[in-house]
């Protein structure tokens, strides 16, 4: 899941609990779907996508339709219409039930709140598998294609600890919420691949921000003004950390500065590109949504179900590659990052 | 918090500091007496309890910090004064923000591009103002719809993408002096005119008067001849005018126009005036206030990092703040009424 402040949504939500359930959803066939569904898969599947504004949601959504077109199947979409909006999701689920879909992918809204819906869709014999973000229980749907967010702190943290090498290490943490599961998983795998834990003295400071470039640029002042010896710097996602790197670069401090951070979106990547972030962990949206529209393929071709959690994969990007980890350089970066560059 | 409902009670205004009094003597009758001591108060303690909040360099960061969330917290006490309230101008400055920096970085100029910053922002508060004053309609309500409507649309129109903006006129507010060793930003300065101009405009002029008079009672302002709904208009459209200021300082602090960004600042911006000792209920308070309402919410947040403290506490420590102040306010409120 990509770490994104949804403020106003939730602001909107708590005040006016009623005014804006409207649950009208809106599937709509698939552009060019009627001339690709011709004969070769000839049935429909369903895919629903939280709100498209977010590059990272269009990435994936667009993947999966275009995997599932050139096999030949009709898709009905329909995404939430802000963030944390089940509502929306549920009504596409029930319609799509009504439609006759054999398989539905699904990137929960809400975790919990899309559970009975998809029992239902389970019991009339679909295909039900999650992308992104695991449904609570994660067994409510047959399979989950996920970042193993665990395993992307953990290559910030490697990649870290082998950077600053025999320097003694001063260590900023810019965190959101911790009780986020993402953001708590990356939190943890950092710490796990730096060898440290949230109690070791290396830690000098750790503030958790709104997960946006302002905030990491507060927090990251007041951790300087406090600790000028910092030098490495977690960060939750990328805007996050080009806001840290303008305060560093402000500080005009004498030594350098590791600054490591997680997504992989193209403006992030061009953030490392020009130096402001040291490295990224990219994860891959498209891939999550292609898997996942295969895997519905094959279960109606050949009555497999996929089970459990299945990684999508993380790849460390940086222009200061180090032996020992493992990584690509801003030029594949900006190959496949998600997202538009600015 | 209805424009509408006239209220019991004097008609007579009350500006943050009296006129014609010895300052020292005005600030402690005023309602700016509690937010200053309360600031001194904090710190005093951070400057004991820590080796590095008390140098120029980290004074000069509080200020910084101050600066983006203190401009629309400027504009959101004039509207507060109206009785009133503006959810939306976090997100008006940030919609401000990206309609500038996408415009410069898809080869604009940069002073068309601060232009049309200024006409987006003011626009948004006018149709804000427009519905308050024409319609009648709750000031929460009006400015909660905004805010979710001004808020999805900037993401839609960035695509979700920040924008980097190029040394420019756009950023030029980011550029500093140094003072005393301490790297002082032009916003600073621009930051506290815009307070000594909106606080000579509150208490000099007639329009200043009638603000206050409308947010006071808005049945006694209409009976005394004031054309309410152009005043209650015009304080919308000149706080557009600050939200863009604030999108221009921020733009200075950090070049990049994030669609995510400022995401509480309508929150952190409403915290600021009633800590700074504005009533909620209108026409009782000033921009003074405000000012130090806003440092002290950056001295807590600066200080309590410098003090190794968990930053939730900083939390903890400005809802207390919030409560007092609204309590204290009330109690006010009640002396006056009786």
């Amino acid at each position: 899941m990509r770490i994104r402040s949804s403020y106003p949504a939730l602001v909107a939500a708590v005040l006016v609990v009623a005014s804006c359930s409207s649950s009208s959803s809106t599937p709509t066939t698939a552009a060019g779907a009627s001339a690709t569904s011709a004969s070769a898969g000839g049935y429909t599947i369903g895919i629903v996508e939280q709100q498209l504004s977010n590059p990272f949601f269009a990435n994936l959504e667009a993947a999966a339709k275009a995997e599932a077109q050139a096999h030949g199947l009709t898709v009905i979409t329909a995404e939430s219409k802000v963030a944390g909006d089940a509502a929306t999701q549920v009504t596409a689920i029930q319609d799509m039930i009504n439609r006759g879909v054999k398989g539905i992918s699904l990137d929960p809204g809400n975790a919990t709140a899309v559970v009975p819906a998809v029992q239902q869709a389970t019991a009339a014999g679909i295909l039900v598998v999650a992308v992104n973000t695991e449904t609570s229980p994660s067994t409510a749907v047959a399979a989950t294609y996920e970042t193993d967010n665990l395993a992307g702190g953990k290559l910030m943290g490697q990649y870290a600890k082998a950077k600053i090498g025999s320097t003694t290490p001063v260590v900023a943490l810019l965190d959101y919420d911790l009780t986020d599961k993402t953001s708590k998983a990356r939190h943890d795998g950092f710490l796990a691949g730096f060898g440290i834990t949230d109690s070791s003295p290396e830690i000098a400071a750790e503030i958790a921000t709104q997960a946006n470039a302002d905030s990491g640029q507060t927090a990251m002042e007041n951790m300087l003004s406090a600790h000028p010896d910092i030098n490495v710097v977690y960060t939750i996602n990328e805007p996050m950390a080009v806001g840290a790197a303008a305060a560093i670069k402000a500080a005009n401090l004498s030594h350098p500065v590791i600054v490591v951070s997680i997504d992989g979106s193209c403006s992030g990547v061009q953030a490392v590109k020009n130096g402001q972030i040291s490295a990224t962990v990219m994860q891959f949206p498209s891939k999550m949504g292609k898997d996942a529209v295969d895997a519905i393929i094959n279960y109606v071709s050949t009555g497999q179900k996929p089970s459990g959690i299945i990684d999508t994969g993380t790849t460390l990007i940086t222009d200061q590659a180090i032996t020992g980890v493992q990584s690509q350089d801003t030029t594949w970066g900006l190959q496949n990052c998600w997202g538009a560059t600015s | 918090m209805t424009a509408e409902s006239p209220k019991p009670g004097s008609v007579h205004a009350t500006p943050a500091l009296p006129a014609g009094e010895p300052v020292w003597r005005a600030l402690l009758g005023s309602t700016v007496a509690g937010p200053l001591v309360a600031l001194l108060l904090a710190c005093l303690v951070f400057s004991l309890g820590t080796r590095t909040f008390l140098r120029a360099e980290n004074i000069s960061l509080i200020f910084q910090q101050s600066v983006v969330v203190g401009t629309l917290a400027l504009g959101q006490t004039l509207i507060i004064l109206t009785a009133g309230i503006d959810l939306a101008n976090g997100s008006i400055a940030v919609l401000g923000m990206v309609v500038m920096a996408k415009y410069v970085v898809e080869g604009g100029d940069p002073i068309v591009a601060l232009l049309l910053g200024f006409v987006v922002c003011m626009v948004m508060a006018a149709i804000s103002g427009t519905i308050v004053s024409r319609f009648n309609l709750p000031p929460f309500i009006v400015t909660l719809g905004m805010l979710t409507a001004i808020a999805a649309s900037t993401r839609l129109y960035s695509s979700s993408a920040s924008y980097t903006v190029p040394p420019s006129l756009l950023t030029w507010l980011g550029n500093s002096i140094k003072v005393g060793g301490a790297t002082v930003p032009y916003s600073i300065f621009v930051w506290l005119a815009l307070f000594a101009v909106a606080h000579y405009a509150l208490t000099q002029t007639a329009a200043g008067r009638h603000l206050f008079a409308v947010g006071d009672n808005i049945e006694a302002a209409r009976l005394a001849g004031i054309n309410v709904r152009r005043t209650l208009l015009s304080v919308y459209v000149v706080a557009g005018a600050i939200y863009a200021i604030g999108a221009w300082e921020a733009l200075g602090r950090i070049p990049v126009a994030d669609p995510n960004g400022y995401s509480t600042a309508n929150l952190d911006s409403i915290t600021a005036v009633v800590i700074g000792g504005t009533s909620l209920f209108g026409g009782r308070g000033g921009v003074f206030g405000t000012l130090i309402g806003t440092l002290i919410v950056a001295v807590l947040a600066n200080g309590l990092t410098q003090a190794n403290i968990d930053s939730l506490y900083q939390q903890v420590a400005i809802g207390i703040l919030v409560i007092v102040a609204v309590a204290v306010d009330q109690l006010v409120r009640r002396r006056r009424a009786s």
